[in-house]
């Protein structure tokens, strides 16, 4: 914003060019590197103050914002654990996430793979259905999908959950994969077929392995996608002890205002946080990554 | 909250793809297509599709869902609705949030892009600052985290006693805020709300346009310093036009966004907030439905929800054409 100030001239440029950085270009990148640093303490403090928090006891918590813990009561994490579930949810999200992660890399691969290779009528048609239902509010489907489920036996269970999310994370992978091989060389899939490979035999054997890069960054965002759902358990998974942990965390931090465990809560919060943020900083070169595949197409 | 923006649809058929015969359709490839294409599209048009197309149905009846009829009513619910003053209420906010936070969201996440490619200190040709990717890093990091953790933990916040908010407005001398209610105030509660919202995606656009500006040819932005520009015009000038279809993607998710917008009400308000100033769309329909059993009805409330996102949609690509995308779109 202040940048304005700077207009380097030719002359000044030249001049200056291999000795030392102008004042001005000095103090652009000083106020930049301040605002970036006053973005990065907005982005860190939360989360600093809620891990601090974390380990204090209801009673420092409602003292002040600041007192430190008189030290790290790791009871609070032991509570939210058992005593408000968490564990729980958190076993459920696992079985939940885990299998719609599977679900949607297969289908969403296959899918892709068939669109993006094979010629047929309707293709086009057929992707450009699986797109449309990226742009669609989920608010829309939410009360119909309720009954499908519920005349389909699977309303309020594990796996029906599981097929759910992959259902809904679907058209964001074909969309993803559909680009990606359609790029790999065709002289690969008829160099298989010469050697008599079938289609299922091609698939498995030579473009799975193709697609590893593919495949892992977007089961990484899938990950992180899924395990972050919301409105789907809210809605289709009523019965609390198959809760997922977005949902538990809300009926938790929903409980009676001030009877609540303030520090369990802190807690649960740190314990939901903790897994994406582990997924993250492994992958996180991968995943930025493909955000920009993403954005340049 | 799946949503990451992809890119645009790209163009084109499978050009070089292998071509269904008719004649070689052997088992292989018949049990190959049944599985490959079949079995997802299945779940697919079940699952997704088909509660779509339904919703639209059931909006026309007074549907109350634990029994099998389904009164046709014709477009009561939709008479219903905007003569209701409550959800009238929620879709004035929902309004106010699409207008208000693509614009934002994607305004500041330029410019901190534009800080982080372009705004290093250099002699020579532009650079970023220092510590670029670090920042991108960090900043990327709430939009991973779920978005329910990031609700709670800004609902802690913003608490009017044992807050941080007020510790810190309090503790630099600003005693007026000691127990300021931010979500507890019709006047503040939205804005408050927003402000997380702006927190928690913020970062993601950043990485999108740190990107896009990163793959544009280096020579334009040595042309611009070459011919006087300074950063700031290098960035509205330069830069902002040339990430026009970007920007446009990005506008139209950040208006899926808000337009959504359930999971941070549902931590920050879950009752609409006082007077109502934080009732969305969204949250209207959830409890239409699910509290109050009005099936129909939340169908309804869904289809204009669909129809606001849409009609966004629309905005968004019309005033990209008439500030000139045309020859954009073309080259693409």
């Amino acid at each position: 914003m202040a940048s304005e100030a700077v207009t380097p001239t030719v002359l000044s440029r030249s001049r200056s060019r291999r000795r030392s950085v102008p004042t001005g270009e000095r103090v652009t990148g000083g106020v930049s590197q301040a605002v970036l640093i006053a973005c990065a303490v907005v982005v860190v403090l939360p989360f600093l103050w809620t891990i601090m928090s974390s380990f204090k006891t209801s009673r420092q918590v409602l003292q002040s914002p600041f007192t430190l813990p008189d030290r790290l009561h790791f009871e609070n994490y032991a509570n939210a654990w058992t005593q408000a579930g968490i564990g729980t949810f958190f076993a459920n999200t696992l079985i939940v996430v885990g299998g719609a992660l599977v679900l949607t890399m297969v289908m969403g691969s296959m899918c892709a793979y068939f669109l993006a290779r094979f010629r047929f009528f309707g293709n086009r048609a057929i992707y450009l259905l699986m797109v449309a239902g990226l742009t669609f509010p989920i608010f829309l489907a939410i009360v119909p999908l309720f009954f499908i489920l519920k005349s389909l036996g699977l309303l309020g269970t594990l796996p029906g959950l599981a097929i759910t999310y992959s259902a809904f994370a679907l058209p964001f992978t074909v969309f993803f994969m559909v680009p990606f091989f359609r790029a790999l060389p065709s002289s690969v899939t008829e160099a298989a077929a010469i050697d008599g490979a079938g289609e299922w035999r091609t698939f498995f054997s030579i473009m799975v392995p193709m697609a590893r890069p593919a495949i892992s960054t977007l089961a990484i965002l899938n990950f992180v996608g899924l395990w972050n759902q919301f409105l789907l358990p809210v809605a289709l998974n009523p019965d609390q002890s198959k809760y997922v942990l977005t949902q538990g965390m809300a009926a938790f931090a929903g409980t009676a205002g001030y009877s609540i465990d303030f520090g369990a809560l802190f807690a649960a919060v740190v314990m939901t946080i903790v897994p994406v943020l582990i997924v993250y900083l492994i992958f996180q070169r991968a995943l930025s990554g493909s955000v920009v595949i993403g954005a340049d197409k | 909250m799946t949503g990451i923006a992809p890119s645009l649809p790209t163009a084109g058929g499978p050009s070089r793809a292998a071509r269904w015969r008719r004649k070689n359709l052997t088992f292989d490839k018949i049990s190959f297509a049944a599985v490959f294409l079949g079995i997802p599209l299945v779940v697919y048009l079940v699952l997704v599709l088909s509660p779509f197309v339904q919703a639209i149905g059931y909006s026309l009846t007074s549907w109350s869902g634990f029994d099998a009829s389904t009164p046709f009513v014709g477009f009561a619910n939709y008479v219903k609705a905007f003569t209701d003053a409550d959800f009238l209420h929620a879709v004035q906010n929902s309004v106010t949030l699409v207008l208000v936070l693509p614009v934002v969201i994607i305004a500041i996440a330029i410019a901190l892009a534009s800080l982080v490619t372009i705004g290093g200190s250099s002699s020579g040709p532009v650079r970023g600052v220092r510590g670029g990717e670090f920042y991108r890093i960090l900043l990327f990091f709430p939009y991973i985290i779920p978005a329910i953790a990031v609700g709670i933990m800004w609902g802690q916040i913003y608490d009017p006693s044992n807050g941080l908010l007020n510790g810190i407005l309090t503790s630099v001398g600003l005693t007026a805020f000691a127990s300021y209610p931010w979500l507890g105030d019709a006047r503040t509660a939205m804005v408050a709300t927003m402000f997380v919202m702006i927190w928690a995606s913020v970062g993601f656009y950043v990485v999108i346009f740190v990107a896009a500006i990163k793959a544009l040819p280096a020579e334009i932005f040595e042309a611009a310093r070459l011919d006087g520009a300074g950063r700031f015009r290098i960035a509205t000038r330069v830069t902002v036009p040339m990430l026009r279809s970007n920007i446009r993607t990005s506008l139209i998710y950040t208006g899926i966004f808000a337009l959504d917008a359930f999971v941070f009400m549902s931590a920050l308000n879950a009752g609409g907030g006082p007077q109502n100033s934080t009732l969305v769309i969204s949250q209207e329909l959830f409890k239409t439905a699910f509290t109050k059993g009005e099936f129909g009805y939340a169908c309804a409330m869904g289809v204009v929800l669909a129809a606001i996102t849409l009609l966004f949609a629309g905005v968004v690509f019309l005033v990209d054409r008439l500030t000139g995308g045309r020859e954009d779109l073309q080259e693409e």
